[in-house]
């Protein structure tokens, strides 16, 4: 059969907050752009995100500003942040948002007008522009009604809503084609991608110099996870396949608050503006134990009294913040530690409380989505009694190490922008800094994009051979009547939860990787019944394909790193060890199947960044040489 | 806790299905969602369904259940009698692709038809400033999920395709009436609400509201106050007047 053949100037894989911001900057440049997307327009990851966008505005405290975002940013990552795309998206964050507004987004609002800005774990100041607990909702479906509006102009200009930007929706991608000769470029450059649309189960495929990775993350692989079935890794998957690295991956976000009850919730996200907005966590016995689980490197910014930690939603010039809202990572080993002394709650989590801190009209305000998801789905009633919550596999930290300023990758013609993209948030990303991560960096990578493909000399080539491998390799699942994939990717997401979780041990994640070796080889006989058409099974057995690669690198970063840095905990390597913050651990796959991990060193900061912190601060993170270097 | 259930699925592709009868295990705490998912781990791998965020969020497993619009997700098994059979079957008025899985396309095309928000040439981001209860009675209606399960059910195209062309659903009359109370919103909303997009075919039944799994008052909070500004735009006997002389003109 035919293949279908589009061709564009710029191809962004995912819809959702990045993609889209991706997509809009590389049309208002000019480019043919194609926006690519597992499931439905507006239905994306990104509608799951709570609690808000973090810009310095400084509409609610005029203190704040970009440098003191930047610092909280460093300091919420561990100082292992690529300190470029920190400091880009501190001073870039407000004009993204600003501009939303622009596009029709309504933000709560302050009492003389502006933006309004909660405050939120990690974050000295109020600095989420929210609407209420559904941010990500406002995020998406104004971008959305953004990329409408310039299918509007062009079909004012052109007579074709899609003349410059169009959605494939429902459209998986399952490889990027490369350019082998330098012929029209540089060698190795990306030429196009190559994919299927799920609902025939046609091939589609995109010829296009540049490509953009928006595709979130890789929650699937894990069993509590607050993540959607589209997470299955597939943009780091693609990035490592067609030669590209990825940073980062041990370091896996697990927000200290997900549902614990009932069981086919758990794992769904309880935001974390519930403790911005008073929520406190409480055990078994009814202590807020979160007092007793402040590190030293937070020492002198958290509240040692719950009266002072009261004060401070109040009056935060005296006070000092309650360790509720200590940076997500924190939160979680805290929660997780009371749970495992027999402190928890009846179905294994902790108590999240509201309803004794605010009045329930209070509540049922600022918290809506949050009221309407335990009454709906657990029959609690928030305003009246506590929830019940614990740690579920949220975000990672990892991704397709690009270049700060353009976001491109190591491989010509490729890009990644927001949670496929690794460095931003360094070992542990502050809540709030994902919605901005989206929007500052989904522009870079727009704009890097159309600037590529303007001093593009020729458009490079897709080469046959690929687009027929690609071929085979998608249909060989419907050609086998091996294994259900459902029953390998359950494997696979209990043996990641179960061992390379939270708490990390060298035994276990050697044992983890033996069994991803064992699955792998299972994969390659997964059979999917049925036809074409919108088959779930089909579908899910070429996920697991990217679902094995990045938990298998996942898995190999975290047994290399011996230490304890924000979203990699070794139970064997308790401590902080300034060595290992100098190093990235870079994943590759030469081969194509096997996964290589090697250390890089990252860039020391630049001097007038350096100088933003005390040196004080610095100490505890930094090696003797490098403070040394900086005197 | 766990019980057997008896479930009947529409199955289907190419526009022929029957219900295809299930018996699957049900435990403590699932909704229908979750069973569907069964089904397909279990019995049934290609059976098509589509969901993302299984929280009540992003409105993808719109589906009747029982004939009832209703979010997979969000419809927890315990409403129903253990020995009752449930049904399931894809939304009506959207043709069908395969299973539980139809072609919203209608929607787009509608969400495109809808000019977007126009704010003043002279206002720059940053600039804007509004009252949080100035902005409030648009907020409501941006909590749209886009489940579409109000045109969904809206007997106007239900079962009426003839019907479709003229009228954008509750969906996007929703969409009309959130940017004409935008505070910075400038551009003509009213007419073009009646004239192009089909407000006058809604006689305000409030089946939409029913079955909004946000909760958003459609019909008494966007639909009736659009309908009364365009009244008043058109039987103001100064507007009416000057309507009929720019006609006259043209």
């Amino acid at each position: 059969m035919e293949i279908e053949r589009h061709e564009y100037d710029v191809v962004v894989i995912g819809a959702g907050g990045a993609g889209l911001r991706a997509a809009i900057e590389a049309r208002q440049q000019g480019k043919r752009t194609a926006i690519v997307c597992k499931s439905l327009f507006g239905k994306a990851h990104t509608v799951m995100a709570e609690g808000g966008a973090a810009a310095a505005m400084g509409n609610v405290n005029s203190d704040d500003n970009w440098m003191v975002h930047f610092r909280d940013t460093m300091r919420g990552g561990k100082f292992l942040n690529n300190w470029r795309m920190a400091e880009l998206h501190a001073k870039e964050a407000a004009d993204r948002v600003w501009e939303l507004e622009a596009w029709g987004a309504l933000f709560d609002r302050t009492k003389d007008g502006k933006i309004s800005q909660r405050n939120f774990g990690g974050h000295e100041y109020p600095r989420l522009a929210h609407v209420g607990d559904r941010t990500g909702l406002e995020l998406i479906r104004t971008l959305q009604q953004r990329v409408v509006a310039l299918q509007q102009e062009d079909y004012e200009t052109h007579g074709d809503y899609e003349a410059y930007i169009k959605v494939f929706q429902e459209c998986t991608v399952t490889r990027l084609l490369k350019d082998a000769s330098s012929v029209h470029g540089p060698a190795g450059a990306i030429s196009g991608a190559f994919g299927y649309w799920r609902e025939t189960g046609n091939f589609i495929l995109f010829d296009a110099p540049a490509v953009v990775l928006a595709t979130g993350g890789i929650g699937k692989s894990y069993v509590v996870t607050s993540n959607s079935w589209e997470y299955t890794g597939d943009g780091h998957a693609l990035a490592l396949l067609a030669g590209a690295n990825l940073i980062n991956m041990e370091f896996i976000q697990f927000h200290p608050t997900g549902m614990v009850w009932p069981p086919s919730v758990r794992g769904i996200l309880v935001t974390e503006s519930v403790r911005g907005d008073g929520g406190v966590l409480r055990n078994s016995e009814g202590k807020r134990f979160m007092f007793d689980y402040i590190p030293d490197v937070f020492k002198d910014k958290y509240a040692t009294t719950e009266e002072e930690g009261d004060r401070w939603y109040t009056d935060q010039a005296n006070n000092r913040r309650p360790p509720e809202l200590l940076p997500r990572d924190e939160v979680a080993r805290a929660i997780n530690a009371e749970v495992k002394a027999g402190r928890g709650s009846p179905q294994g989590g902790v108590f999240l409380d509201v309803s004794t801190r605010l009045p329930a009209e209070e509540i049922k305000r600022r918290l809506p989505s949050m009221h309407h998801q335990f009454k709906e789905l657990a029959d609690v009633d928030i305003t009246a009694e506590p929830m019940q919550v614990g740690p579920t596999c949220h975000y990672i930290m990892g991704g397709v190490e690009v270049d700060a300023d353009t976001g491109a990758a190591a491989v010509p013609g490729l890009f990644a922008a927001g949670e496929v993209s690794g460095g931003m948030h360094g070992s542990n990303r502050l809540g709030g800094n994902s919605l901005s991560d989206l929007l500052v960096f989904g522009r870079r990578a727009g704009l890097g994009a159309a600037e590529y493909v303007n001093a593009l000399p020729a458009r490079p080539a897709v080469a046959q051979e690929s687009v027929d491998a690609a071929k085979a390799e998608a249909l060989a699942p419907l050609e086998r009547s091996g294994e259900n994939p459902y029953e390998v990717h359950h494997e696979l997401q209990r043996t990641m939860n179960d061992l390379v979780g939270i708490i990390r041990k060298a035994e276990e994640v050697s044992e983890a990787l033996e069994v991803v070796e064992k699955l792998k080889e299972r994969v390659e006989l997964v059979g999917a019944a049925g036809s074409r058409i919108y088959n779930p099974g089909w579908h899910l057995a070429l996920d697991l394909r990217n679902m094995l690669l990045v938990s298998e690198c996942v898995a190999r970063a975290a047994l290399l790193r011996q230490e304890s840095r924000g979203g990699h905990t070794r139970d064997d390597f308790p401590g902080m060890n300034p060595e290992w913050r100098r190093k990235l651990l870079v994943c590759a796959t030469p081969d194509g199947a096997a996964v290589t991990v090697e250390e890089k060193v990252q860039p020391p900061m630049r001097k007038d960044l350096f100088d933003l912190f005390d040196l004080g601060e610095l100490k505890k993170y930094l090696t003797e040489e490098e403070l040394g270097n900086a005197e | 806790m766990s019980y057997k259930a008896k479930f009947k699925v529409w199955r289907g592709e190419g526009g022929e299905g029957k219900l295809e009868d299930f018996t699957v295990e049900v435990n403590e705490g699932e909704v229908v969602l979750d069973i569907i998912h069964r089904l397909q781990a279990t019995q049934a791998p290609d059976l098509a369904v589509r969901w993302n965020c299984k929280a009540g969020k992003c409105g993808s497993c719109s589906m009747e259940i029982n004939g009832k619009p209703r979010l997979g997700c969000m419809t927890r098994m315990s409403t129903f009698e253990e020995d009752e059979t449930i049904t399931v079957t894809p939304m009506r008025t959207f043709p069908v692709i395969k299973d539980l899985v139809t072609d919203v396309s209608f929607n787009y095309q509608k969400a495109r038809e809808i000019p977007s928000f126009t704010p003043p040439a002279d206002v720059r981001p940053g600039e804007y400033r509004m009252k949080q209860v100035d902005v409030e009675r648009s907020q409501e209606f941006r909590k749209c999920i886009e489940c579409f399960m109000c045109n969904n059910v809206c007997h106007v195209i239900r079962d009426h395709e003839e019907n479709k062309p003229a009228f954008a659903g509750p969906r996007f009359l929703m969409r009309i009436a959130e940017l004409d109370m935008h505070p910075y919103d400038v551009a003509e909303r009213k007419d073009s609400a009646q004239e192009q997009h089909g407000l006058g075919y809604c006689n305000i039944t409030k089946c939409c509201t029913e079955v909004c799994p946000e909760h958003i008052k459609i019909t008494d909070n966007a639909l009736i106050p659009m309908k009364e500004r365009v009244v008043d735009r058109k039987y103001d006997p100064l507007v009416w007047l000057g309507n009929k002389i720019f006609r006259r003109k043209s």
